[in-house]
């Protein structure tokens, strides 16, 4: 109790040193201490996704990342679209990338289902709008949710230009076909997104839909963009490769080779 | 100022009303039987000491949530000194097996609702 | 001086219990939400704030409006306002409370509202907002209070009030400034993101605000013996008037931006508002009937015969504020999430629950309100 009040009042002062110099400080309490996954080197990661469509469409209507994704984390299946739960999913690539293509692209390019997910995006606009840091940008670029803290307000689905989050409208549990104990599920009246599998990084693994991709035809590499030797670093550092809506400054680290 | 004396008649069956449960409870006696937890499965000791579980666990899970998902670290080193990983599901209930018996029957005795619950699940894999 | 609002006649009575079951209602529907949650609104993946966010941005207006005669009064003397510069900050208090209540329905998590509180985060809008509007209940429950206190005992208002009452014309403006921020600041969705936005909100709010002040004032004249006056009367005419044509004008500017640099993100906005979109046109009759309501009466307020005289008067504020309802309260939130940042066309319409709340609220407002002005009336001894 003592220890809840004395943050708060710290924070409540902090909040008059005005905005800009709070927002550094604020920030720095949820950041500093440094997370394994950034290491005790001074690394600084800046973990990325990198999906090859072509690849990806040569699989036909495969799904194994969304599969995996959605066993992992406990994703209901709600059928109504208005009130689904999804992390990652697939989309025509006309409204993914609206600029990109036109009506006179290929037809196969325009038609494409490419998998969307959360763009951990660098200069994250939810993070900018959050009003209780519910959702906050990690040390290693991870764009994460505390869903304890998360007030409902939805503010982050207003700011976020991609579409990469989901609220609770109803309590997702009775909607989860097969539960899983090592992984919580939702509450009702909460926004959730991919989080990168961090719980599995900490573990060492990689995200579970790349590794199901991996599996069937490897159209998804994951890794550390800040290490220009990765797979990734390589690949985005090589190849011509798109990220969705540049124009808007938020720097999305899910690149797509279309 | 006027009618002070209704006024204080009100408050007075008021208050009464509003702690009617803990007379009730007083009269009926019923807060003399605390309830039987269930020991844990296995496992010498929990990972602070009992006394300290008992009135502070509810500190120490929040510390841990933090800890954790917060700040991505996801071991705790307890007073004495051991490392546990942090998990509620993982490590406090690989001992506490039976939460119904355990978690709930003290909850239900205190009238309090945790909300961990409606997130977390048992690690029994069956749907509540 | 509070009970004075217990003692009142027949009719009285009758309104407040009116009112009290309507919050009855509202206070059950929400009950439903909150065993059941957000699912029985209408809201959606695609359109995450409707009503309820809408009927706090048209709600934060007409507290703000409340400067349009605090200003005149405090700062320029003019005397006209006396007597109904109290009633509107009543009205700003009544407004700024349906506000907080809109916005807690809203949450998911409302039993975790207090984490705004507990994790203050100065880069998001919301929290600003939060802090302004609390200051802005504050800052007019103390003045109306200190105001009117020295009024009754016809004494001269303490001198320290008077900074107070100035720090709150900038205040005024800055809740409605701030509430447009939430909108305006995100580059995800071009409708909004617009610098003339907080002038817009401000302009029709200074209209909207200033007709239900006349409103109010035609309604005190007719059902007690409190007359504001022809003369404060005309003022607020002319100040709804030209706010409406200001907020117009802002209106007109979006149009021309928007339609003749054509980039598709910006016009299937208004496209969806007003000629409709892949099918769907559910807002473009309420858009269209908003804006030639509102021109027409601002057209109307124009003519000096149908501005003075109280009946007409009475007809054009009822339509600015049924104008900038419509448009603040249904288009404004919704056309932004239309067609959603994947080119999803869904629709909203709020649900029965939705609108059992909101009425709720507002009857709350009434009540408040209609306590507020009971205290005033009768103190003033004029019924
Ligand atoms: S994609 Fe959306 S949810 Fe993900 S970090 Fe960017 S803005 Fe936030
Ligand atoms: S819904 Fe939750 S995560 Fe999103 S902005 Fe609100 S509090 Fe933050």
């Amino acid at each position: 109790m003592n220890k809840s009040r004395r943050d708060f009042l710290k924070k409540a002062g902090m909040t008059l040193l005005g905005a800009s110099g709070a927002r550094f400080v604020i920030l720095g309490i949820a950041d500093a201490e440094h997370l394994p996954d950034s290491g005790g080197s001074g690394v600084r990661r800046r973990w990325a996704i990198a999906i090859d469509t072509e690849k990806c469409a040569s699989q036909g209507d495969c799904t194994a990342c969304i599969d995996a994704c959605n066993a992992e984390h406990n994703i209901p299946r709600i059928d109504n679209p208005e009130e689904e739960i999804k992390w990652i999913w697939k989309e025509r690539a006309k409204a993914v990338f609206p600029h990109q293509l036109g009506n006179d692209s290929p037809r196969t390019l325009r038609d494409r289902e490419i998998p969307v997910l959360c763009n951990h995006c660098e200069n994250p606009p939810c993070v900018r709008v959050c009003p209780t840091q519910a959702t906050w940008k990690r040390d290693d670029g991870i764009v994460m949710m505390d869903q304890h803290r998360c007030i409902g307000c939805r503010y982050c689905i207003v700011g976020c230009p991609y579409g990469a989050r989901s609220f609770n409208f109803r309590d997702p549990r009775r909607a989860i076909d097969k539960l899983r104990s090592d992984y919580p599920t939702r509450t009702r009246g909460v926004v959730e997104k991919c989080t990168l599998c961090a719980e599995r990084l900490a573990i060492g693994a990689q995200p579970a839909c790349v590794e199901a991709c991996e599996a069937t035809c490897g159209a998804m590499v994951f890794g550390d963009l800040a290490n220009p030797d990765s797979a990734i670093g390589r690949l985005v550092r090589t190849t011509l490769t798109m990220r969705r809506k540049p124009e808007l400054g938020t720097e999305p680290k899910v690149h797509y080779k279309l | 100022m006027y009618d002070g004396a209704k006024i204080i008649t009100g408050l007075a069956v008021f208050g009464a009303m509003v702690t009617l449960p803990a007379w009730y409870g007083w009269a009926g006696g019923s807060h003399g039987d605390a309830p039987e937890l269930a020991p844990p499965a296995h496992g010498e000791h929990c990972v602070e000491s009992v006394e300290f579980m008992r009135s502070s666990h509810m500190q120490l899970l929040n510390q841990w949530r933090d800890q954790a998902i917060r700040r991505g670290s996801r071991s705790y080193r307890s007073s004495s000194g051991e490392t546990y990983k942090i998990s509620l599901t993982g490590t406090c209930l690989d001992c506490h097996q039976a939460k119904a018996e355990f978690c709930d029957r003290c909850h239900n005795y205190m009238g309090v609702q945790p909300t961990c619950w409606n997130c977390h699940v048992e690690p029994t894999g069956v749907k509540p | 001086m509070l009970e004075k609002a217990l003692d009142g006649g027949r009719g009285y009575w009758a309104w407040v219990c009116t009112l009290l079951a309507l919050i009855g209602l509202g206070f059950v529907a929400y009950l439903h939400q909150f065993n059941n949650g957000l699912t029985v609104t209408g809201l959606s993946r695609d359109v995450p704030w409707g009503f309820y966010i809408a009927q706090f941005t048209f709600l934060v207006g007409v507290a703000a409006s409340a400067v349009v005669l605090v200003l005149p009064y405090y700062l320029h003397d003019f005397k006209a306002f006396g007597k109904l510069v109290v009633l509107g900050e009543f009205l700003a208090i009544s407004a700024v409370i349906m506000c907080m209540l809109f916005i807690f329905v809203d949450m998911g998590q409302p039993m975790r509202v207090v984490n705004v509180i507990l994790f203050p985060t100065p880069h998001s809008l919301m929290f600003w907002d939060m802090t302004v509007l609390c200051g802005y209940l504050v800052l007019n429950v103390l003045i109306s209070r200190v105001t009117f206190r020295a009024e009754i005992q016809e004494l001269p208002p303490r001198p320290w009030i008077r900074p107070i009452i100035i720090l709150s014309v900038p205040w005024a403006v800055s809740i409605h400034t701030v509430t447009a921020f939430l909108y305006s600041g995100l580059a995800a969705r071009p409708f909004w993101e617009s610098a003339v936005l907080a002038p817009r909100f401000l302009a029709s709010a200074f209209s909207a605000g200033p007709a239900i002040l006349i409103m109010l004032a035609l309604l005190l004249a007719r059902i007690t013996a409190f007359d504001v006056g022809d003369k404060a009367l005309h003022r607020l005419s002319t100040i709804m008037l030209y706010a409406m044509l200001a907020n117009l004008f802002f209106v007109a500017m979006e149009f021309f931006t928007v339609f003749y640099s054509s980039i598709p993100e910006h016009t299937h906005h208004f496209r969806y508002l007003f000629s409709g979109l892949e099918g769907a046109h559910r807002l473009v009759p309420w858009m269209w009937f908003s804006l030639i309501l509102g021109t027409g009466c601002a057209i109307g307020l124009l003519v000096p015969r149908l501005r003075h005289q109280r009946s007409s008067l009475a007809f054009l504020s009822a339509g600015i504020v049924l104008a900038i309802w419509i448009d603040k309260g249904l288009g404004m939130v919704v056309g932004g999430f239309v067609p959603s940042p994947l080119g999803a066309v869904t629709e909203y319409w709020p649900t029965l629950p939705e609108v059992g709340i909101s009425t709720g609220i507002y009857a709350i407002g009434a009540l408040i309100l209609t306590g507020l002005y009971k205290i005033a009336l009768s103190e003033r001894a004029v019924i």
